[in-house]
């Protein structure tokens, strides 16, 4: 219970600081003013200035909504292919269909998503919507395995075959039968991906590959202090922070969940 | 001289009372039948002498074995007469068993950890010992077995052999032989009568079968709400006056009132069935081997008729049930209810009741939307008055549609899947194993409301089971399957009486029978 | 086997077949027509996407990987040079993980609910959510510019051994730790698990103590799920690694990735990605013969 407070607190603060961002921030982040480069933190700016004498406190608040925005869709990505593909697989356990999605959860799972977001970005260039397709192609066999995995085991139960016995088809029990009773495992796992999918997105900016300026992100902004790591530590402090109370909020709402709905849910990290 | 005395046992765990005043005892090579339903304690008085309970579970009272209080001994001591002074059987072989180590290992361990100067291959000399007696001969299950590679009977005996390999004075055996077969059953029954025989040991031996209980205890003890209710000797069927007893023992003998005429009119019509299925291929190229579930199986039932189908484990009688249900395709042989062949289209004058009333159900749906499923193949809603009809012949109140299913017991389960089974008015109901999961007395309440039910809407049955009682008490004739093939068909009355297949006959003779009052 | 077949076929089409003309792609929009044309003929481009997919993977096979666009020397010499550094730095980080997560998360599921057990996991709470690559540059701060313990970043290559450990050591802690984080809360889990079942209950009937249950029993019990996670972060780590250069100014194979992407240098991209993934494939082979070790169930399978 207490999991679950302090990590949907941290996660509401930062989906606030996203929110709030759009209607105003304490600068405007588009603004240079090389004058007031790399100040520590102030009464006036509370987490300091960069290089380009941008308010870090504003640039963390506008960073959140390229964080999150990525992180939502490359789950949403995730989801929305990898539960359909695994319920299919279980209904068919065993033929052709289940062994092709297996196979190929089996493939994507070789590639990292770092791998694959290169692979993107060598052809396609870098950018945020690659980011979000690289995390979230990584994002579908990680849930078609789980809904597979779990709903074979429901599979067996005598419910199904009631549900049979009245004349149900197999794409009728998924919806009916199967989905409700995997729906607390795939609301735990999806924050897990969430989080795990704000450290991708962290670490594809950092490397050039994710968002491009002048989109500010978390990832970038600590790439762009590491030189200035010696000369302005504060510069690297924030939006490291920014990132792991998120991720940590998000893994403690996680498992606060998954307490509250079933302690028993076995979910993958 | 007395082993063991449990005086004024009681145990709460987390504050909620669970056992009141437990008082048993135990000598030397006698027999002690613990008996109770499920939540009775008896499992957790037989874990209270151990002192493997639960975390947060506190006990008061004394448990005296050998000389000493066992509440009173530390944790080392304890450790030091668990497997040397008392050895324990549990129920469930299948996961007893460490599944990455040998059975010859699991063995010597109990020797090695009292015996730590054994050497490693007097130990295994000695776990060979052990192992033989239970009657597994080191030519057939050398030490190097693993468990997964032994049946569930073989792997209760290898428990045994771990638990007898010291020759402990009290040996426990909780629910030894529910998970087995029936021949089986009678196989481990019988080793452990010769083992206690053999070494002198005190047996208590927990059951909620008192068939089971009452062939080979020399005392017997009935259990009920965490308290002993009547105590007495072998002959207790007898001397009962408890009548919770009485009210058990009259549950375990129960004949429904049943009385109805089947017609010579076949609904039921199963020609020639035959099931493969392939196993896991051995090797990557050949073609996988085939194992044959269910064997050209042919037989008919009349309407109004109520006809059982026994067979042990791996008999092929689930495949068969499926394939009755059109959710198996057969390789051969058809089936044909009221003249048409078994699909989509027939299901409406056929519904099933499943053996575990807690899986039966979504547990996210209400009973309303669970006993109205049926529904789905007639193309319509049901309306809410046929929903209260169904709830109500069953025994529950309409009302009760709008509840979740984990708000019943096991046996209140049962009435709703009965309920389900029976709303869309089928002619047919198939029981696949439907009372054997549920205490005798509920199952007596069950098998009265099923015979009830027959009575008033000329149901017809098809009763599978593994409990020759059940099949015994509620069906007009019986089939006999074995290894995929039907070996005997009759009458029930004839072919308990007077079996002609060697199989039947071993069958009945392994069945507990209840000693008549 | 077939994996390998089927990922080879992946990489070959994203690269080689998605962009177009890699040729024109490669050098570029303002490239002059005839240059595109010489270097079509130097890639061999002419030829038939099957022509094309064959000779690649046979000379992938007897270990020439074709010759780098930019660098123009053969793609597996310089391939080779940096998986000297990638490799035994995703190892090393394997190793610290392991050797990190075990102890840790034994201790856990041994004083299951005790205060040691809480902070335990709660640190772990935190080194999953800490991103690797801002630990590393928090480690730098602290132990390379503050303290001065270890040079900033660079590689002294493996002639001094002691000083390319040295100067591999804080990038494989920056890589374990989040790694051991995860496996130690995998591990406690996973025991905790195998210390709920029947067998072990059978073990105390036994007279073993809980601390013998654990140590003989549970223990190899709970390695199938913790060798299915260790195969995973394998991957995760390999990738990682590529990340974790950057921060250290590691001369290894994320280094030469992010440059042959800029430089559009895809024949080197193609490479190294497909080594990758040959990498994790193996490791994946290599868990299947770790299960059937520790589970006899398994091994008739293998």
């Amino acid at each position: 219970m207490r999991n679950l407070i302090v990590g949907l607190t941290l996660t509401a603060i930062f989906v606030l600081a996203a929110l709030v961002s759009f209607l105003w921030t304490p600068y405007d982040v588009t603004v240079l003013e090389i004058a007031n480069k790399l100040k520590p933190p102030t009464f006036s700016h509370w987490f300091g200035t960069d290089h380009f004498g941008r308010d870090i406190f504003s640039m963390i608040m506008v960073g959140a909504r390229t964080s999150i925005a990525v992180a939502v869709v490359a789950v949403g990505i995730g989801m929305g292919l990898g539960v359909p593909l695994g319920l299919a697989a279980a209904a068919r356990k065993g033929s052709f269909l289940d062994e092709v999605i297996m196979r190929g959860n089996d493939l994507i799972f070789a590639f990292p998503s770092l791998l694959i977001a290169i692979l993107i970005t060598a052809i396609f260039g870098p950018s945020a919507v690659n980011a979000i397709i690289a995390i979230g192609i990584f994002n579908i066999p990680v849930f078609a395995r789980l809904t597979r995995g779990a709903a074979m085991s429901l599979w067996t139960h005598d419910y199904i075959l009631a549900a049979r016995v009245a004349g149900k088809g197999a794409t009728r029990i998924s919806v009916e039968h199967i989905l409700p009773n995997v729906a607390n495992l795939l609301i735990v796992q999806g924050t897990i991906q969430f989080s795990l999918g704000i450290l991708a997105e962290a670490a594809l900016s950092y490397v050039g590959l994710g968002a491009q300026p002048p989109t500010p992100s978390w990832g970038r902004m600590l790439a762009d202090a590491q030189t200035l790591i010696a000369l302005a530590p504060h510069v690297a402090l924030f939006p490291g922070f920014a990132i792991l109370f998120t991720v940590l909020g998000l893994n403690l709402a996680g498992d606060g969940i998954r307490d509250l709905l079933d302690p028993k849910l076995r979910v993958q990290r | 001289m007395t082993l063991l005395s449990i005086d004024k046992l009681s145990l709460s765990i987390r504050g909620t009372p669970i056992l009141r005043g437990v008082s048993l005892s135990i000598g030397a090579g006698e027999i002690l039948g613990v008996i109770g339903e499920s939540g009775s304690g008896k499992s957790l008085t037989a874990l209270s002498v151990l002192q493997l309970l639960p975390d947060g579970a506190a006990c008061t009272g004394r448990i005296t074995l050998m000389g000493q209080d066992v509440l009173t001994l530390t944790e080392q001591s304890l450790c030091a007469m668990r497997g040397r002074d008392v050895g324990m059987v549990f129920q469930e072989p299948m996961t007893a068993l460490n599944p990455v180590q040998t059975i010859g290992a699991q063995v010597a361990e109990t020797i090695l950890i009292h015996e730590p100067n054994t050497t490693k291959s007097n130990a295994r000399k000695r776990a060979e010992q052990a192992l033989t007696r239970c009657e597994l001969p080191q030519d057939r299950f050398p030490l190097s077995r693993y468990p997964h590679e032994l049946s569930g009977g073989q792997r209760q005996r290898v428990v045994i052999a771990m638990a007898i390999a010291l020759q402990p004075k009290l040996l426990i055996a909780d629910e030894p032989t529910t998970a087995l077969d029936v021949t089986t059953q009678a196989e481990i029954l019988t080793l452990l009568t010769r083992l206690v025989r053999e070494d002198g040991m005190g047996l208590m031996l927990i059951s909620h079968d008192l068939a089971v209980v009452s062939n080979m205890a020399h005392r017997i003890a009935i259990m009920k709400d965490g308290q002993v209710v009547e105590a007495g000797n072998a002959d207790l069927h007898r001397t009962m006056t408890h009548p919770y007893t009485k009210a058990l023992f009259a549950a375990s003998n129960h004949q429904p009132d049943r009385r109805v005429t089947p017609k010579e009119v076949p609904l039921l019509d199963v020609r020639g069935a035959t099931r493969d299925y392939a196993l896991p291929r051995k090797s990557l190229f050949g073609t996988p081997a085939k194992f044959r579930a269910v064997d050209a199986v042919s037989f008919q039932i009349n309407k109004g008729e109520s006809l059982g189908l026994v067979g042990e484990s791996g008999c092929g009688k689930s495949t068969l049930t499926r394939a009755i249900l059109g959710l198996e395709t057969l390789q051969d042989g058809s089936v044909f209810l009221d003249g048409e062949p078994v699909g989509p289209n027939v299901l409406r004058k056929m519904q099933v009741v499943f053996q575990d009333p807690y899986a039966s159900f979504n547990p996210r749906h209400k009973v309303r939307r669970l006993v109205a499923e049926p529904f789905h193949v007639l193309g319509r809603k049901a309306t809410e008055a046929e929903v209260d009809e169904a709830l109500t012949s069953v025994g529950l109140t309409p009302s009760d549609k709008h509840k979740y299913i984990h708000e019943f017991s096991g046996g209140q389960r049962q009435r709703i899947a009965i309920a389900r089974a029976l709303i869309i008015k089928p002619e047919l109901i198939v029981l696949d194993e439907a009372v054997s999961a549920l205490d005798v007395s509920i199952r007596a309440q069950i098998l009265d409301l099923l015979a009830k039910l027959s009575n008033d809407f000329g149901l017809t049955y098809l009763f599978i089971s593994h409990d020759l009682s059940v099949v015994r008490a509620i069906t007009d004739r019986c089939l006999v399957m074995k290894a995929g093939k039907i070996v005997e068909e009759g009458k029930t009355e004839d072919l308990f009486n007077a079996p002609s297949h060697p199989y039947t006959q071993a069958l009945i003779d392994a069945a507990p029978q209840l000693p008549i009052a | 086997m077939i994996s390998l077949i089927v990922a080879s076929l992946v990489i070959f089409a994203c690269i080689e077949v998605i962009p177009g003309d890699p040729a024109s792609f490669m050098l570029g929009i303002n490239a002059q027509p005839d240059t595109v044309a010489a270097l079509r003929e130097e890639l061999g481009l002419n030829a038939s996407l099957s022509v094309r997919y064959l000779s690649w993977v046979t000379g992938m096979l007897s270990g020439d990987f074709g010759t780098s666009y930019t660098y123009r020397t053969p793609v597996a010499e310089i391939i080779a040079e940096r998986l000297w550094l990638s490799l035994p730095l995703a190892l090393i980080a394997l190793g610290l993980t392991v050797f990190i997560a075990f102890p840790i998360g034994i201790l856990a599921a041994t004083k299951r609910g005790s205060w040691t057990d809480m902070s335990v996991m709660g640190a772990t709470q935190l080194g999953i959510a800490v991103p690797n690559f801002w630990f590393a540059m928090l480690m730098v701060l602290l132990f390379a510019i503050n303290l001065r313990w270890f040079s900033a970043g660079g590689f002294p290559g493996w002639d001094n051994p002691f000083a390319a450990l040295k100067a591999l050591t804080l990038p494989s802690i920056a890589l374990a730790l989040p790694q051991a984080s995860i496996l130690a809360r995998v591990m406690r889990s996973a025991l905790l698990d195998t210390l709920s079942e029947d067998y072990i209950r059978t073990c105390r009937a036994k007279g073993l103590t809980r601390r013998q249950a654990l140590w003989r029993h549970a223990l190899r019990n709970a390695m199938i799920p913790v060798l299915t996670i260790i195969g995973l972060q394998f991957s995760f780590l390999l990738a990682g690694a590529i990340i974790i250069e950057n921060v250290f100014y590691l001369p290894g194979l994320g280094r030469l990735v992010f440059q042959a992407i800029s430089q559009r240098d895809l024949i080197m991209v193609e490479s190294v990605v497909f080594l990758l993934v040959f990498a994790v494939i193996i490791v994946n082979f290599a868990v299947d013969l770790a299960y059937a070790w520790v589970d006899p169930r398994l091994r008739a399978r293998v």
